[in-house]
């Protein structure tokens, strides 16, 4: 497809968990926590405060068409601040320096006062209602032109448990929000530029690294259509699909929209209460319901059940509009007669609406109240599908190819200042004095020119996790070959092996590295050790385990001989050319208890004796 | 350059090469604050505004009349500073309170359902700032609304000095209705503030069975229930917690849950009286209250020279230092009368049981009981107010007038 022939404009906003020693605004771990492990829970209810103008942003407002009531677990590493129960405390200094950092990577300049402001979240993540932000940094640029607009320091919301149960741990580690302008043009740009400013923020050594800590907002848009933010994707290499399925979304909807203008389509405004008519129906929900609802939308016959992403149909996003009052769903005639209701049923309903051939008549189900609710937002939605595609906050589901409404874009009109906490002034001293971390693409090549890797393992270096153990052996004098293997592939091959690496800590790397150079152990034991340490060994004792259990020269000799003579027959035949195969044998023999390099010696010199005896 | 702007002025500003549209806001520290396009504020220099206009006026606020159902119960409403319900003008992100009732019912719809309400506004002062001479306001305004009729009466107040207005009350006011004190904890203009289930808890205790002046605040840091509290027996036990209102030395006279406001009174709450409230509204001011510490020369007794009583928060079971008797001697003989609490808090004062404490008894301090230091301040100025002869304020600081004081000291309190 020719994105720029569509119009695709797109543009990134990348939030990045920051490594401090203490949360944005008070002096709690950065530590993620089990959930079993919290210490007590609480709950709250959440309302949205009306604004002067006594409007409420359009995004809160939606949230509060249900009161809910949000469960929190706290732990012994969380505090009054999280629970909403004590004012912040300062912005924290570290994290504010490691933003100014990071907007100085980007070509950014600071804002002269830092004003924090608060941005209503009522959806639960934020036991205060609001979320923490500061705009710290305007106006940067990117490799091949795109500009990066704004860069904000806020605190990160909690994690949701499952339903409206949270997990406080992770509310309030800083997080850095960089935008971009909508200034991406294709998919595979998106995906670049996103991989670009991961690993400039990834130079800093400061940010939080793994699942979840980074994650990706793509803005989409293409002539036509309209803004669309897809929310929270954390894969990488997703994004550049994320873009192609948004912007195939899009174009579905906008051809709906032309057949409902060659149609003439139109919402009835009046919804007719048609509970009556499902007195007796098999459909336990219909039953069970105090209130049904339905509405005829006139013209739009078959469009509402058209596939619009793989599983999703227009009608999907009526019924994202419509859950926001409670309701389980929304039942619709294109799909009818299903779900236990009957041809009958439908053809009594169509009746009763007057609906002709061409036309949807949507049905919702709840109490009096969550009816009422559901059928404005489908009436809502269902006049949008004639303007084309609404301007949408969505989020990716889960193992498919289809994103879902989560809520309207939210509007400037839920900031206001967070009066709790002063405004900071950047010193222009303090700015000038920032020293900007080597990007970690230039750390590659120089690990290339200098150390002598190849350019391939010198990047995978250079991005691991285990950078700090990288650099500390080649420090102490370990080869550098030998500590980017192990640090990257030996490391990525245990966990693949089901090891979990993740336990071992990096000091125990570096001791198993200098052992290696010491001639303590082989580096084929690596491994082995790691697997141990892995699983709850001191890493000292597994060393001195492995070295006591090794064999001396002596011993690989006598085990040689025994191999070459077990397979006589074999060596006589292949002669030099069996080295490699009895190697194979002889090391599985000494399972990484002898350097290789010894091992393949000892074993040549065998071999050439035994041929020649022979 | 100095800058004339009217907060809610449009400006345009250059910031390092590129300009910036945005909504002038407040200056702060020589700088413009200017909330931008995406709502984020941040402060510019001055010189690096470009251009201002002052936008048309915004259309009125979309007034809604509220509706107060004329079946319900009437109940009053009297604000002093405290806010229990505020808007946020997200232009400028100015916070404002609310006191009409309008406002109220507006910001907490929930409170039409329980009563019919009249307001009045005493003050708009930070509760830190309140003055007896308010409190005699105040008390005139509880009366004059319980003379009215109202079936309740609901008083918002700022938390900080809440307990010592709810306790002037108490004895200002032989009430016959609740006159229920409410606040919040946390700021009115969060989505998670506690301002609405303690209005919506205080209502449904203002047209209850209740017959005394009492604090009604969050029981617990969730949104579960809320806590009756007897006012000269209540006391803010934490700065910033929902829960901080705890009712010290006996159980809270009862709670209302939510949301459903099932409300529950214990045995010990005093209920409705039939007949009518009576006022005794003058009091004391040359009063204070003085807290003993470990090395505090007596001089700082002379600060109190004038003063008609004097309450001390004494140590332990209501202890100074001897160094202290003499000057205190001098001080009740030029006419100080001198009450001796604890700073325990939790506890009753018994100053027979050490030789300071028969010092202080011999040289004519009087042993406060078990009151609270906070109540006893209070009820001394009141008592002083009322009576001159120091047998008789003697005998009244060591009675029981208005639940200030338990007889017994009762086991897990």
């Amino acid at each position: 497809m020719d994105y720029k022939e569509i119009g695709l404009r797109a543009g990134l906003e990348i939030h990045q968990q920051l490594d401090t020693a203490e949360k944005l605004f008070c002096r709690c771990p950065t530590r993620l926590r089990s959930t079993d492990a919290h210490t007590h829970e609480f709950f709250r209810y959440l309302r949205a405060t009306e604004s002067e103008l006594g409007e409420l942003d359009r995004a809160a407002e939606e949230e509060m068409m249900v009161m809910r009531r949000f469960t929190y677990y706290a732990y012994d590493t969380t505090c009054l601040v999280e629970d909403d129960e004590e004012p912040p405390a300062h912005l924290n200094a570290e994290a504010l320096q490691l933003t100014l950092s990071i907007a100085k990577l980007f070509g950014m300049h600071p804002v002269e006062q830092v004003h924090t402001m608060r941005k209503l979240v009522i959806d639960g993540s934020n036991t205060s209602g609001f979320q923490r932000t500061a705009l710290i940094a305007l106006q940067g640029s990117l490799p091949g032109g795109c500009r990066v607009e704004t860069l904000c320091l806020e605190e990160e919301a909690a994690q949701r448990v499952h339903d409206a149960v949270f997990s406080l741990d992770r509310l309030g580690i800083p997080l850095v929000e960089i935008s971009t302008a909508p200034c991406l043009h294709t998919p595979e740009e998106v995906q670049e530029v996103a991989e670009y400013m991961g690993m400039v923020l990834r130079s800093t050594g400061k940010v939080k690294r793994g699942i979840g800590t980074i994650r990706q907002d793509i803005n989409i848009s293409i002539r036509g259509g309209a803004r669309v933010e897809i929310k929270g994707v954390q894969e990488l290499e997703a994004i550049a699909d994320v873009v192609r399925w948004e912007v195939s979304r899009q174009q579905g909807l906008l051809a709906i929209r032309e057949e409902l203008r060659e149609r003439n389509a139109r919402v009835e405004q009046e919804s007719t209460d048609v509970t009556r008519l499902f007195a007796h129906t098999a459909s336990a929900i219909l039953r069970k319901a105090k209130r049904i609802l339905a509405v005829n939308l006139v013209g739009y016959g078959g469009l509402v059940g058209r596939e619009i992403q793989p599983d999703r149909r227009l009608g999907s996003e009526f019924s994202d509009y419509a859950k926001k009052c409670g309701v389980g769903g929304i039942f619709h005639t294109d799909e009818l007669p299903a779900y236990g209701i009957t041809a009958d049923e439908v053809r009594s309903v169509r009746e009763l609406l007057e609906a002709g051939p061409d036309d949807c008549v949507v049905l919702v189900a709840g109490s009096p109240e969550q009816a009422a609710c559901a059928i404005r937002q489908v009436t809502r939605r269902a006049e949008m599908a004639q303007k084309g595609v609404p301007e949408e906050t969505r989020r990716l589901l889960e193992g498919k190819k289809s994103t879902a409404y989560m809520r309207p874009l939210p509007g400037a009109a839920r900031m206001y200042p967070e009066t709790d906490v002063l405004p900071i002034t950047i010193e222009e001293q303090n700015w000038v004095a920032i020293e900007l971390p080597e990007l970690l693409s230039e750390r590659a090549a120089r690990y290339t020119r200098e150390l002598g890797l190849d350019s391939v393992l010198a990047r995978q270096a250079a991005y691991s996790d285990r950078l700090g153990v990288f650099e500390q052996a080649v420090a102490l004098g370990v080869k550098p070959t030998l500590a980017a293997r192990t640090i990257t592939g030996t490391m990525r091959e245990a966990r693949r092996e089901g090891v979990p690496v993740e336990q071992v800590e990096d000091a125990s790397l570096l001791a198993l590295l200098q052992s290696v150079e010491a001639g303590t152990i082989a580096k084929e034991a690596i491994p082995e050790l790691i697997r141990l340490v892995a699983t709850g060994h001191p890493v000292e004792e597994a060393i001195r385990g492995y070295a006591a259990s090794s064999f001396s020269v002596t011993d690989v000799e006598a085990m040689a001989d025994r191999i070459i003579r077990n397979r006589a027959e074999f060596v006589r035949e292949r002669g030099k050319g069996a080295l490699g195969p009895l190697m194979g044998v002889l090391m599985e023999e000494v399972r990484g208890r002898v350097d290789g390099k010894v091992v393949s010696e000892v074993l040549r010199k065998a071999l050439d004796r035994f041929l020649k005896e022979s | 350059m100095t800058l004339v702007l009217t907060p809610g002025a449009r400006v345009r500003f250059t910031f390092h090469g590129g300009e910036f549209e945005g909504t002038y806001v407040t200056e702060r520290e020589g700088r413009m604050v200017i909330k931008l396009e995406n709502g984020y504020n941040l402060g510019v220099e001055p010189a690096a505004l470009l251009s201002s206009h002052l936008p048309p006026p915004s259309p009125p606020p979309r007034i809604t009349t509220i509706e107060q159902d004329s079946s319900l119960p009437e109940c009053a409403i009297i604000s002093t500073g405290g806010t229990i319900a505020s808007r946020v003008d997200y232009r400028t992100g100015a916070v404002t309170s609310q006191f009409s009732a309008e406002d109220i019912l507006r910001a907490i719809p929930g409170l039409g359902g329980i009563a019919r309400y009249r307001t009045r506004q005493i003050s708009s002062l930070l509760s830190e700032n309140m003055q007896p001479g308010i409190w005699r306001d105040l008390a005139h305004a509880i009366y004059h609304e319980i003379c009215e009729g109202v079936r309740g009466v609901i008083v918002t107040h700022g938390t900080d000095t809440m307990g010592y207005t709810a306790s002037a009350m108490a004895f200002m006011i032989e009430t016959t209705v609740p006159v229920v004190f409410v606040g919040s904890q946390r700021s009115a203009d969060r989505p998670s503030s506690d301002n609405v289930m303690n209005a919506l808890c205080s209502a449904r205790a203002a047209v209850s069975e209740l017959g005394e002046a009492a604090v009604v605040m969050h029981g617990t840091t969730s949104d579960d229930h809320c806590a009756i509290h007897r006012a000269t027996r209540v006391r803010k036990m934490h700065t910033s917690r929902r829960d901080a209102f705890q009712s010290i030395g006996i159980p809270p006279l009862g709670g209302v849950e939510y949301p459903d406001l099932t409300l529950t009174l214990g045995p010990h709450a005093r209920t409705r009286q039939e007949g009518e409230a009576r006022l005794f509204d003058r009091i004391e001011e040359r009063c204070g209250l003085l807290t003993f510490v470990p090395g505090t020369p007596p001089e700082v007794i002379d600060s109190c020279e004038g003063y008609q009583g004097l309450v001390i928060a004494g140590s332990g079971l209501g202890h100074v230092a001897s160094a202290w008797v003499p000057r205190l001697k001098e001080l009740i003989g030029a006419g100080t009368t001198v009450v001796m609490t604890s700073q325990c808090l939790h506890g009753r004062v018994c100053d027979r049981v050490y030789d300071t404490g028969r010092d202080l008894l011999s040289i004519g301090v009087i042993e406060g009981e078990d009151m609270l230091p906070e109540t006893a301040v209070v009820k001394l100025g009141w008592v002083l107010g009322h009576e001159q002869d120091p047998e008789r304020v003697r005998t009244l600081m060591q009675t029981d007038l208005r639940g200030e004081i338990c007889r017994r000291s009762l086991h897990g309190l």
